[in-house]
């Protein structure tokens, strides 16, 4: 179907549905009105003088102007607002919380136990259970960003000094795509999510498999060996890899770098090509992006911390 | 009160006529640009509104251009980044809000009987601080410094952490200062409106556009202050760290927001409802009948004033804020379209109730196009006043249709009509119809077709202000859509400026003339100095109702045929009844303007780039200049009352509350006390959000210092009540040491809060609490710093003789603002030391 990776007018989640819902309504009734006024307008300037004569009566004025209006508007300030307070109500305790903090010009996400504590941390990607409650725990510790997925949800800002709380419910399984829609500096363009919808027991394993610390390279497995230790070396520095000694906190975790769908907050398709091109050319692929472009590795190099990265399943 | 026989007799002496049109005579050659004029100042300041016009449109065309085919890498990040900053800023600020008030200059005068505004060299000087400033500040994108944070400036990507280069002082520095010409404009406009109308025309007979520009003067002096402290806040948050917006230490970026869109909803109604007063001129001009529905209308305006103040919320209902306060916001966005549509309505029943309408002229044209988009873009306003609605919607390109749709439609084809319908007021030949047809469906059909795919592309996926998209996500047809609809509306626009320059040739004093036969004052016969007599007005459309008006004002058979006292003058009415009250002298051509514009724009414009010293000299010449123009300002009462017509002998002089200076002082004060709201607002707003952040009784400064401080205040208000009282009787002792001794107390009350809370170990960039603190002694100080030079300035003209009991406008004005000061003095003394006693 015509763009509906990230769209409004395609919902796959519960808010999403109502805000559709509303938008329709909306489009057919606005749609209606429109067409009676230029009808009107058309009216009073060709219309014949016995019906013009009715346009410029006292309470012609009051009617269409006041009386009709104000009934349209109530309804629909009724409707809306119940709407929103559906919306916002959250009977069911969810079932998954994650904690998504806004960077420039990517995602940290953490997914949280039920203490708040982070069971692993990943980045760029969120993954859901399909008809699950979900909760988003939406932060900034920089400037302010905005959290939109526009099939599962409306947006809400990521506000430094504030947690918003939006609550998902993904209805079918696929993958979606999701930008950040509050202007924050030079790549606002460039800051994507993925976002996967699965089945429960689908859900469960990858859970599992993200808890897990990256699986060490094997002896014998010379290149990502080498890998390894360029990544040591080059990298370490901003890039956690649990497992490792790697620990840095600046860029994202890449404990299962492999696994992730893009690179670089959804610029690039993930694959040993597109890595080693991002870490030679960071910086001519996303300008202004935190992160340095390693010109002086070799190609010898790059192909080897490429191929490690690949491998962190 | 209506005269019996007509006002003055025929025939006039010799030479009357020549002696008006000689003393107001614009000045020549280099001296040209002293001129202060309400016509030629007005077509220059519409001029220089156009040509930000196209200066951002072009911008706009850069990023159509950019965005054009998906993964376009024309444009970079950064360029792209400064052009919709650039081009937001640029319309909303130097465009769209000057243009509406440039057209008040030019045709309010005329509108309403009066030879030119109250305060010309105010609008001098309020015109060349624009154009130099805003030139200025767009010539900052050709060396890359432009600012990039978008034109809402949201911190903390616009605070020093994430954005240090000069670029966002630029915006904070160069747009604050442009506010302050938009609101010397306002209260300009307002009290010319209040007080410059030709005797009868009573407030139920302005016509619309004055009504509606009365509205707008109210709303800019209320809402433009509120950007006014943002900007400020942010400044001192950038220059001295004080953490007003950063979260770490007690500042909350939502403070910005509220400020921001407290002034930023109701500047879209400040646009629009100028145009919909355009609108109301032209539609019944054009029928050949009156509006129907005049009162209907006038409320509706004055309704949608107030409404629009209380809809801000409605920009931020993703930004997590409590879901009552969205409700609120909801309705309220809901209810201003209510009146919007009463107006809709009444135009609508004006064009079917139109003896003459058809064809169609080109002025009707750009209306009904209005219409038609305007309409649209009102109901995608309803769409995104829904909650639930607004989240998807909000910070998509289905925003940038609708605002668009509005702004758009609701301001720029009214502009156009307006263009078109007042041209021959202001040249020697109408513009072409055969053109003007070509410009309009061009510029509608364009703009359908660009602005109307952005809804889809907006919930399709696509947010704002992104540089780039990927092909991927299948945006690219809707883009090059909307890429060809905007150079479709460019080619309507260069249409119109060959129309420009084959048909406009201005001329104040022969100009086309009245060729709709429309019924307001702007269309009698005019020379230089406006009409050759002031009417009288019986109704709405006096050219319409009261036969052989033109031909009786042209021979100078109405009041104030000639130049009675050797001077400009025009007459000063009633504020309700518009009963002639005194003869109002005007000044001349002068330097002292556009010096103290120059001065002003290149204070603010160094202090930018960090050149103080310099800074410094244009800030010094800006005083000097000022107090220059304001030495002859408020002349001696020379004259005995003079005969305007019709047995009406005015005094040329005024003094109390009366004076036109009064109102103006009034409503300057207006302002100020809207600048302290939004500092209260902010200052409480903080506490909300870190009410720890607030210091303990025993940590605050002891309470002899404010008591002392609060009784300085008042004992100077005591010494300039005296010194009222001793001019009254000839007495000028109080004054001469009473005001200079009333200033040093000021000064030291202020200086006094100043040190006590510096004592204490209080820091500005400590905390949000401290920075408040010091933002509200600092607003005192600010306004303490200007009644010393007004005091010491009054005193002088006591000693230079220059003031007397009938000559004390100058005294009478320093008062008001004084007792003002003394008052929002002991208001802040209140809340530094009494809030945190009472909360703690």
């Amino acid at each position: 179907m015509w763009a509906d990776r990230q769209s409004a007018l395609h919902p796959r989640g519960d808010q999403a549905g109502f805000s559709a819902e509303a938008g329709w309504a909306m489009v057919l009734g606005g749609a209606g009105i429109f067409v009676l006024v230029m009808l009107l307008l058309a009216l009073a300037l060709y219309g014949p003088q016995r019906w013009r004569r009715h346009l410029y009566a006292r309470g012609w004025l009051i009617g269409a102007g006041v009386v009709f209006p104000v009934a349209v508007l109530s309804a629909l300030l009724v409707y809306s607002l119940g709407l929103a307070a559906a919306m916002q109500r959250n009977d069911a305790p969810a079932a998954v919380r994650i904690e998504v903090m806004g960077e420039m010009w990517w995602w940290r996400v953490r997914y949280l136990d039920e203490h708040g504590q982070a069971l692993f941390e990943t980045a760029n990607e969120i993954r859901l259970p399909v008809d699950q409650p979900v909760d988003l725990l939406l932060a900034s510790h920089n400037v302010v960003h905005s959290f939109w997925v526009p099939n599962l949800a409306g947006k809400r800002d990521m506000v430094p000094g504030h947690v918003n709380r939006l609550r998902v419910r993904a209805r079918e399984t696929g993958s979606l795509r999701g930008q950040c829609a509050e202007y924050c500096g030079a790549q606002h363009a460039n800051m994507m999510l993925d976002v996967q919808v699965l089945s429960a027991a689908e859900f469960q394993a990858w859970m599992r498999a993200q808890r897990r610390p990256a699986a060490p390279a094997q002896d014998g497995q010379a290149r990502l060996l080498q890998g390894r230790q360029v990544f040591m070396q080059a990298c370490a520095r901003c890039h956690t890899v649990r497992g490792t000694a790697a620990a840095g906190t600046q860029g994202p975790d890449l404990t299962h770098v492999g696994s992730r769908p893009s690179l670089a907050a959804g610029v690039l398709p993930n694959n040993a090509g597109t890595l080693a091109g991002w870490i030679a050319g960071s910086q001519h692929i996303k300008p202004g992006n935190g992160m340095p472009a390693f010109k002086h590795l070799s190609g010898e190099q790059l192909r080897a911390v490429a191929r490690y990265l690949e491998s962190l399943q | 009160m209506r005269p019996d026989t007509l006002p003055n007799a025929l025939p006039r002496p010799a030479g009357e006529r020549e002696q008006l049109e000689r003393l107001w005579r614009r000045p020549t050659g280099w001296r040209a640009i002293t001129v202060v004029n309400n016509n030629y100042v007005g077509l220059l300041y519409i001029g220089t509104a156009m040509l930000f016009f196209l200066l951002a449109g072009i911008l706009a065309l850069l990023m159509r251009t950019q965005l054009a085919v998906p993964d376009n890498d024309l444009i970079g990040h950064a360029l792209y980044n400064q052009l919709f900053t650039m081009h937001g800023t640029v319309m909303m600020f130097l465009f769209a809000v000057p243009a509406v008030e440039a057209m008040a200059v030019l045709l309010l005068p005329n509108m309403l009987g009066a030879r030119d505004l109250p305060f010309p060299r105010l609008s001098s000087y309020a015109y060349w601080a624009y154009a130099i400033g805003g030139l200025v500040f767009f010539c900052s994108i050709f060396v890359g410094l432009a600012p990039d944070g978008g034109w809402f400036m949201y911190p903390p990507l616009t605070s020093t952490a994430y954005s240090p280069a000069i670029n966002a002082d630029l915006w904070l520095l160069g747009i604050g200062f442009i506010e302050i010409s938009a609101i010397a404009g306002a209260i300009e406009l307002a009290v010319g409106i209040l007080r410059t109308r030709a005797p009868g025309m009573s407030l139920d007979k302005l016509p619309i556009f004055a009504w509606i520009m009365l509205a707008f003067s109210g709303m800019v002096i209320i809402a433009f202050p509120a950007v006014i402290v943002a900007t400020a806040l942010l400044e001192l948050e950038r220059a001295f760290g004080m953490p007003f917006f950063i979260a770490d230490k007690g500042g909350d970026p939502l403070l910005w927001q509220h400020l921001f869109w407290l002034f930023g909803h109701p500047e879209v109604y400040i646009i629009f409802l100028p145009a919909a007063g355009m609108v109301s001129m032209i539609v019944p001009a054009m029928a050949g009948r009156p509006l129907v529905g005049y009162r209907a209308v006038v409320m509706a305006v004055v309704a949608t004033s107030f409404l629009s103040f209380g809809l801000w919320v409605h920009h931020m209902f993703a930004s997590g804020i409590p879901q009552l306060s969205l409700s609120f916001a909801s309705a309220a966005s809901m209810a201003v379209s209510i009146p919007t549509g009463i107006q809709i309505f009444a135009w609508i029943a004006t064009i079917a109730a139109a003896p003459r309408l058809r064809p169609v002229k080109t002025p009707l044209l750009f209306i009904l196009g209005f219409f038609f988009i305007f309409v649209l873009g009102g109901l995608t306003g309803v769409m995104v006043a829904v909650i639930p609605f607004d989240w998807q919607a909000h910070d998509t390109y289905f925003i940038v249709a609708h605002l668009h749709y509005v702004l758009v439609g609701g301001m720029v084809f009214p502009l156009f009509a307006a263009f078109y319908y007042w041209m021959p007021f202001v040249s020697r030949r109408a513009l072409s119809e055969r053109l003007g047809r070509w410009a309009f469906w061009l510029m509608f059909i364009g703009f359908n077709l660009g602005f109307f795919p952005m809804h889809l592309t907006g919930l399709a996926g696509m947010p704002r202000r992104v540089y780039t998209y990927a092909d991927s996500y299948g945006w690219g047809a809707l883009n090059l859509a909307s890429t060809i609809g905007a150079y479709i509306i460019a080619a309507g626009v260069l249409v119109f400026l060959v129309d420009l320059a084959r048909n406009f040739r201005p001329s104040v004093a022969h100009n086309a003339g009245n060729v709709w036969r429309a019924g307001t004052l702007e269309w009698l016969p005019a020379g230089v100095a406006g009409p050759r007599s002031v009417p009288w007005v019986g109704s709405r459309e006096p050219l319409w109702d009261q036969p052989g008006l033109a031909a009786d004002v042209d021979a100078g058979r109405y009041y104030l045929p000639g130049a009675l006292t050797g001077e400009r003058t025009t007459l000063v009415t009633s504020a309700i009844e518009a009963r002639p009250q005194y003869v109002l002298r005007l000044p001349g051509p002068g330097w002292p303007p556009v010096l103290a514009a120059l001065g002003t724009a290149g204070f603010f414009l160094l202090l930018t780039v960090k050149l103080m010293v310099p800074a410094a000299l244009f800030g010094v010449l800006a005083i000097a200049m000022i107090l220059r123009w304001l030495w002859d300002a408020d002349p001696a009462p020379t004259h005995a009352p003079v005969d305007v017509g019709g047995g009406w002998r005015l005094p040329v002089f005024c003094t109390g509350s009366g004076s036109h200076s009064w109102w103006a002082m009034v409503m300057l004060i207006m302002v100020c006390g809207s600048i302290f709201s939004a500092l209260l607002f902010a200052y409480f707003f903080l506490w909300t959000v870190a009410p720890r952040g607030w210091p303990a009784a025993d940590a605050l400064v002891a309470l002899p210092v404010p008591l002392s401080g609060a009784a300085l205040l008042v004992f100077s208000s005591v010494l300039v009540w005296a010194g009222g009282r001793g001019l009254q009787h000839g007495r000028q002792g109080w004054v001469r040491i009473g005001l200079p001794l009333g200033c040093l107390m000021l000064a030291a009350a202020v200086g006094l809060e100043a040190a006590a809370q510096w004592r204490t170990g209080l820091r500005p960039p400590d905390s949000a609490y401290a920075a408040a603190v010091y933002a509200v002694i600092g607003l005192q100080a600010l306004l303490v710093a200007a009644l010393g030079f007004m005091g010491l300035f009054t005193a002088a003209r006591s000693w230079a003789g220059r003031l007397a009991a009938d000559r004390r406008a100058c005294f009478d004005n320093t008062a008001l603002l004084w007792h003002y000061t003394v008052v929002q003095g002991l208001l802040g003394t209140c809340v530094l030391h009494g809030f945190p006693r009472w909360v703690g």
